[in-house]
């Protein structure tokens, strides 16, 4: 049995990054997620890492595009208002084709909000957060063991399909602590000839770079990225099923809510109720297969989220409107309880007999 | 007869796009002539923010990256930390983009003493984006935006770089040239060329703040526009050397200004 | 004995290399129009030319090589 050490969700992250050959960090202090940067401070320069303070989160987002378009494996994380900052440099790593690993430990919001955890920025990781038609890749933990295993594989994604990708947690899972085993299996990435590593005088320079005053090639661009992402969508959706090959009423939950909304699924089942759950464990793409499967049986969804209502508008796309969806959730740091879910899926099934 | 002088290797021969008497085709000669004279083009990569410089990127035979506007020395930061024995990181950014939205990030930079190399461009506008008032407009100065002149009162006073900077002890070198005259550009050069020979040497932030001129948004001819720079630029924005850690030049450095 | 070559079709006529010539033998051709539609720069007087290059020091298009 591979042997585990008892961390903090956070620090997960961060130890996984190092594992995945990161060796350059840039942060900014924000709770719920400046574990990570206390601990990339204490561990980077041990390992001839660098590990570098910004004066802002824009500041460090631009270090990350410096390090990713000299072909380096780079990270930063923030928490949601911080993220809001990092905007207009992930759609810059995006317009460029660069790699990288933004990390979310999302906190209530809007505006300055809360520090207590949330899930409100589905959409702004979902649907780009930054200006122009792109995507990042996002993948959402609900436990330690695997906010570390979803870090290395945003670092393998990223540099296998040159986008960002972001690890959306958030401050729960962020600052509990679990059992982790970081036996994993590294993959050597990719070679980078499109890096700019200086040109030794052997090669024409290369340009990172997004600007494209000629329209025709920077439709080309968005065009070539676009099939790029189909390939993404069709190839790398990953979900947890649990017990939806028959059930009438299902859950769809990630992160922390999924952890909560498989013990309402469990007690219902005890009742008799033909529930289960979904996980989207990459929020994009978006697990739609798994939906449409489900939706061919199930009578009624429930979405449980900490947000006003953002994946449960994936979750009608996907099941495209055939089957009733409805919203179960808690904001501002409040977090359900199973109770409250359990009651959600007693409603549901009371209605569809 | 042998060649005495000709157009720099590092830079690709790519006609510039910019406007007919506008030094920054001067400045970006210079530039490649420090890394053709150092050696260091195969090293060297060079970061051209938003601005009318950010076509540099097709200019220089190095490496180039394209920023986000005022995040050049951000980016500079990342791209030096990923290979600092081996890479010389310039950036090569406009007066909007330095000592406007990209204020913090340059003066952490300089507070870091990021060992990287900065041609600040300062000529007092806005030149992309058709002449609007910059940080560096001097009073009184008409632009899109100050049409009826910049009024300290509604908008402030320029930010003196070399000078805000200087007050850092992180900075190693800080120094504002001009290319308005023959006897300035070759002044321009030797400083570029030593703030690319301080990365080189481990020394430091180097910033070389170019007094520039913008004949087509400032309204007037190439030649009227470098007889501005004597008139109006220089008495505002004094050369010199604002800075230099290793030969003791800067405040608090027990050089002559300290008196 | 120094001689001067323009890029003719790539200068942009600002004239900076006139104002800077020690000799004053620059000027801009008014016969020829450029492809980009300026007047060119030329010398005027070659044999007066010392090769010093303060015109190609003050040329921002670069496209003046000087042989000495």
């Amino acid at each position: 049995m591979a042997e585990k050490v008892l961390m903090k969700g956070n620090e997960a992250i961060a130890e996984a990054a190092i594992m995945a050959g990161c060796r350059h960090y840039f942060g900014y202090p924000i709770t719920p997620q400046t574990e990570i940067a206390a601990y990339m401070a204490k561990r980077m320069p041990k390992i001839g890492g660098t590990f570098l303070q910004a004066e802002s989160e824009i500041a460090a987002i631009n270090m990350v595009y410096g390090v990713s378009s000299a072909g380096k494996r780079v990270m930063t994380s923030s928490s949601s208002p911080g993220i809001s900052l990092k905007g207009e440099g992930i759609s810059y790593l995006a317009g460029t084709d660069l790699p990288a690993v933004i990390v979310n430990a999302q906190r209530g919001g809007p505006g300055l909000g809360g520090i207590q955890p949330s899930q409100s920025d589905y959409f702004q990781a979902t649907r780009g957060g930054g200006h122009g038609d792109y995507h990042i890749i996002v993948l959402a933990p609900s436990s330690v063991q695997e906010m570390a295993e979803l870090t290395i594989k945003a670092f393998e994604l990223a540099d296998e399909y040159l986008m960002p990708a972001m690890v959306l947690a958030d401050g729960t899972t962020g600052q509990m602590m679990e059992p982790v085993s970081f036996d994993f299996e590294i993959k050597e990435p990719p070679a980078k000839p499109w890096a700019t590593t200086g040109t030794k005088c052997q090669r024409p320079h290369n340009i990172a770079n997004s600007l494209y005053l000629d329209p025709e090639k920077l439709e080309r661009i968005n065009n070539v990225r676009f099939a790029r992402y189909e390939v993404i969508k069709d190839k790398e959706q990953r979900a947890e099923e649990y017990l939806t090959e028959d059930a009438d009423i299902v859950v769809a939950a990630f992160g922390i809510s999924a952890r909560i909304a498989k013990n309402a699924v469990d007690a219902a089942c005890a009742k008799g109720i033909k529930a289960g759950l979904i996980r989207p464990i990459t929020l994009w793409p978006f697990p739609d297969k798994a939906f449409k499967k489900a939706a061919e049986h199930a009578k009624r969804f429930i979405s449980v989220e900490l947000s006003m209502g953002q994946m449960i508008e994936d979750v009608r796309l996907a099941t495209e409107c055939k089957v009733p969806v409805e919203l179960c959730y808690r904001v501002g740091g409040m977090i359900p309880s199973p109770q409250q879910v359990l009651e959600a899926i007693e409603k549901a099934a009371k209605e569809v007999k | 007869m042998a060649v005495v002088f000709e157009r720099p290797k590092a830079l690709l021969d790519v006609p510039f796009h910019y406007c007919p008497g506008c030094t920054h085709g001067i400045v970006h000669r210079l530039v490649a002539e420090a890394i053709d004279e150092l050696g260091i083009e195969g090293r060297t990569v060079g970061i051209a923010p938003v601005g009318c410089s950010v076509m540099a990127y097709d200019y220089f035979a190095c490496d180039m990256i394209e920023a986000a506007h005022g995040r050049a020395p951000a980016v500079a930061t990342g791209v030096k930390r990923s290979d600092p024995d081996n890479l010389i990181v310039f950036t090569y950014q406009g007066d909007g983009d330095l000592a406007s939205i990209g204020t913090a990030e340059t003066v952490h930079a300089a507070a870091r003493n990021e060992n990287i190399t900065i041609i600040f461009i300062n000529n007092a506008i806005y030149g992309m984006t058709g002449g609007q008032m910059a940080p560096t407009s001097l009073p009184g100065q008409v632009t899109q935006t100050s049409p009826y002149g910049r009024d300290p009162k509604a908008c402030g006073y320029p930010v003196k770089i070399c000078e805000m900077l200087a007050q850092l002890e992180g900075p190693e070198y800080l120094e504002r040239v001009t290319v308005n005259s023959v006897a300035h550009v070759r002044a321009a050069k030797k400083a570029i060329k030593k703030a690319f020979q301080n990365q080189i040497d481990g020394k430091g932030f180097s910033l070389i703040e170019v007094l520039s001129s913008c004949p087509t948004n400032w309204g007037m001819t190439p030649k009227k526009a470098m007889e501005w720079i004597d008139e109006k630029m220089i008495p505002y924005y004094p050369l010199g050397v604002y800075k230099d850690r290793s030969a003791g030049i800067g405040p608090g450095l027990g050089g002559k200004e300290d008196k | 004995m120094a001689k001067v070559t323009f890029r003719t079709d790539e200068c942009k006529g600002c004239g900076l290399c006139i104002d800077a010539c020690p000799k004053g033998i620059l000027k801009l051709s008014e016969e020829t129009i450029n492809k980009k539609g300026h007047h060119p720069a030329e010398c005027a007087d070659p044999d007066a030319c010392v090769g010093c290059a303060s015109c190609a020091l003050m040329c921002p298009d670069c496209i003046i090589t000087v042989e000495r």
